[in-house]
């Protein structure tokens, strides 16, 4: 089964970690403009979550590119940008609803999540573990728990 | 160069001119970045003698090469001045992502300098910086002003400003970045008002390019991996943040009560305990800039009449604005702790100075008519009204305003200040615990914690435990915590990694980033080159021997009860072992010797 990338965002304490490692691994430095991954932290209310490439089963990316150069990893399922064949238009970036594919301008290439070929380091350097790397059929099951947890709150509350 | 941007703006707001400068490399090399180089700069262009609140003084925001890299916990930025406090050099710092915003936008670090006509701030989009009108926002909270900021120049940009306390010149205004982070003491915010420079907010999209990637990301992750395990950074700060400290300290019999004059022993600590916060009003962990220690608040006061929300309380603000004033009302502590924030000032310093006074108002030595309304420990209304009188300088918030040894000074007693250097105390009795009183004694910004945090041996066991009543080897574990806090504060890091990592990581970190390849001593007496030279440029202020002391109280009224009753600090018995271990005469001037193998003959 494919695995994708679940983000928590009730478990982001709003660091940034993801998008310095991110930008490293890829670049060799650290620029939150050249990473893959952003965080966005909303200061007044005290919320914060990362946004990534989603690997969609119907990637706008791939199906705009004029000249077919997103294809899908056999391997990890992830959306793959073929620097040879690119032409550079940029019409991925407007596509993509999350805005999850970006150009880097300092090595003029269109980047976007490539699941670190199946070893994504946001995971691994996460510190509060808001990001996981699990299997797409197993991720909606978790979305339930986290809700089905807020019952149990209100199920607390009421038999206090 | 790699780690260092190279470069920074230098700002005259009398003239209104914006020069660029590039950076010595030596200066680098000598003084590594932020608190040490912002001192290196400082010193060579400033008259130490200078009227802190005047145009000669001038303001140095400085960031450190770790800044703004995937180091954890690595987003700090320093700002250096001479404090309206202290009189004393003062290097105040601060997390969240400005620091880390500055570098990107290309800049090491901003030196301001003289005194604006009108109200401005300084907007930094790359390489582009400009001063900009700030009569809209002047008069404004921190919240009001950077949400202004934001949208009058970039949503994404990061914001440092002052709120009404710093226009208002209060002497302990701090610089607030991200909304809720500070850069809190000395008066650093003071300095900003009287310059007439409300805020500077910076936008960039560079990146921080580093000598050995492959070094530096197995020094980073190494390191990361030592906070991880670590039960203080790992897994203490992340659950109860700082507050964890409060039942510690405690129990311990170190949490200063009623402005010292009690047993260091709370009764009803627990209902200003960080596990009370996060069981009543914790919303979410809030981490800075890369790190991944967390140990952030946000907390909610969801109803009543101190309905409010924000980040902290910490444990310095809790014990300040708590114990500190008899008061034991979680949610009126973290009111006022908030409204520190909005108006931008310190909280240590706020509640020392209101504990100073409430002494002298029940002692009858401050007369009821000069107050508004009494003076009770315990007074979470009261608070909220003198924090805003304090603020805008009203009724007797001018007195508060000028910091508990002026007030004290004012009636005649300025022993009930608990203050070093004119600066109030932190949340640690000196009683209790021998080797944070020379701490406080020798700290070169004035009475603080995070200049040699000794709580962390001599409470925590970190990185070993020691006697906390033992005079002994106090001078040589604080020398080093000194040296090695003031190398932490200059690379750009947060004094927390400090738990879980040495001087052979922190060194690591640097060397594999910058390329700077001296070994891990040479680094460390990088550290012992900054304490000299803030302490020369102290010495050069006219601050003497005679003000390396503690308020009398702690080192002649014995410590009424709790595990360390009948105690004292015995300070004398440290001081001098002190100054030989630094190389200083008995007057604590640092020898020729000294200052020649520090290279520091110049000055």
């Amino acid at each position: 089964m494919e695995k994708s990338l679940v983000i928590k965002p009730e478990k982001c304490t709003g660091c940034r970690t993801c998008e310095l490692i991110c930008s490293f691994k890829h670049t060799q430095e650290t620029n939150p403009m050249r990473s893959r991954i952003s965080v966005f932290c909303f200061e007044k209310v005290g919320f914060s979550t990362p946004i990534v490439c989603q690997q969609c089963s119907k990637p706008a990316c791939m199906e705009i590119c004029p000249v077919n150069a997103i294809s899908k990893s056999e391997e990890t399922g992830a959306m793959i940008v073929d620097d040879i064949k690119c032409i550079k238009c940029k019409m991925c970036t407007v596509a993509c609803p999350f805005g999850a594919t970006i150009y880097d301008p300092v090595l003029d290439v269109v980047a976007k999540c490539d699941l670190c070929y199946g070893d994504p380091q946001c995971v691994k350097y996460c510190p509060s573990k808001a990001i996981t790397y699990q299997a797409a059929d197993e991720a909606h099951i978790l979305r339930r728990k986290s809700f089905a947890e807020k019952f149990r709150g209100f199920y607390e509350e009421v038999n206090k | 160069m790699f780690g260092w941007m190279g470069k920074i703006l230098r700002v005259n707001l009398t003239k209104g001119t914006i020069k660029e400068e590039k950076l010595k490399e030596k200066d680098l090399h000598q003084f590594i970045g932020a608190r040490g180089l912002g001192t290196k700069i400082f010193s060579d262009e400033v008259d130490p003698k200078v009227e802190p609140l005047s145009p000669e003084n001038k303001l140095i925001f400085m960031t450190g090469p770790l800044t703004g890299t995937i180091a954890t916990s690595s987003g700090r930025y320093n700002v250096i001045t001479k404090g309206p406090l202290t009189g004393a050099i003062s290097a105040s710092n601060s997390g969240g992502s400005f620091g880390p915003e500055l570098k990107y936008a290309g800049w090491d670090g901003i030196i301001f300098e003289g005194k604006s006509e009108k109200p401005v701030y300084l907007w930094i989009d790359n390489d582009v910086a400009e001063l900009r009108d700030a009569s809209e926002i002047w008069g404004k909270s921190v919240f009001e002003t950077t949400d202004w900021l934001k949208e009058n120049t970039k949503e994404e940009a990061k914001v440092a400003c002052i709120g009404q306390a710093g226009e208002n010149l209060v002497k302990y205004a701090g610089i607030l970045n991200d909304y809720n982070r500070a850069a809190g003491r000395s008066g650093v915010g003071a300095v900003m008002g009287s310059k007439n420079l409300k805020a500077v907010a910076v936008r960039g999209t560079k990146g921080v390019k580093t000598a050995d990637p492959d070094g530096f990301f197995a020094a980073v992750t190494e390191a990361r991996d030592k906070l991880a395990a670590h039960p203080v950074t790992g897994a203490g700060l992340a659950a109860f943040g700082t507050n964890i400290l409060v039942n510690i300290l405690n129990e311990f019999g170190g949490l200063p009560v009623k402005n010292f004059s009690e047993a260091a022993v709370f009764p009803t600590a627990e209902k200003i305990s960080g596990e009370y916060q996060a069981e009543h009003y914790l919303v979410r962990n809030k981490g800075c800039f890369g790190c991944s220690i967390g140990c952030g608040r946000v907390t909610r006061i969801k109803d009543g009449k101190f309905k409010s929300w924000g980040e902290g309380p910490e444990y310095e603000a809790t014990w300040a604005l708590g114990s500190n004033l008899g008061l034991d009302n979680f949610e009126a502590i973290s009111k006022v702790n908030f409204l520190c924030n909005e108006y931008g000032m310190d909280p240590i310093s706020f509640g020392g100075t209101v504990s100073c006074a409430l002494e002298m108002y029940q002692k009858k030595i401050i007369p009821p008519e000069d107050v508004e309304f009494p003076l009770n420990w315990g007074d979470g209304d009261a608070l909220v009204e003198l924090i805003k009188m304090t603020a805008y300088r009203e009724g007797f918030g001018d007195v508060l305003a000028e910091g508990s040894y002026r007030l004290g000074e004012k009636y005649g007693h300025p022993e009930y200040s608990m203050s070093v250097k004119k600066q109030e105390l932190p949340a640690y009795d000196p009683r209790g615990q021998q080797g944070i009183g020379l701490n406080y004694a020798t700290s070169n910004r004035g009475g603080c914690h995070v200049r040699g945090y000794m709580t962390s041996p001599e409470v925590l066991g970190i990185p070993v435990k020691v006697d906390p009543d033992a005079t002994e080897g106090k001078a040589e574990l604080l020398k080093l915590f000194q040296d090695l806090t003031a190398l932490v504060d200059s690379a750009g890091m947060c004094l927390f990694t400090t738990f879980g990592e040495g001087l052979p990581e922190i060194a690591a970190q640097i060397r594999t980033l910058t390329g700077l390849n001296i070994s891990d001593e040479e680094y460390l007496l990088a550290g012992e080159r900054i304490w000299n030279l803030e302490r020369l440029f102290n010495l050069k202020a006219g601050l003497t021997a005679e003000d390396d002391k503690l308020p009398p109280r702690l080192v002649s009224e014995p410590m009424k009860g709790g595990p360390h009753k009948g105690r004292v600090n015995e300070l004398d018995k440290m001081l001098p072992e002190y100054y030989k271990l630094r190389g200083w005469d008995e007057k604590g001037v640092p020898t020729e010797e000294k200052k020649e193998a520090l290279g520091l003959a110049y000055y």
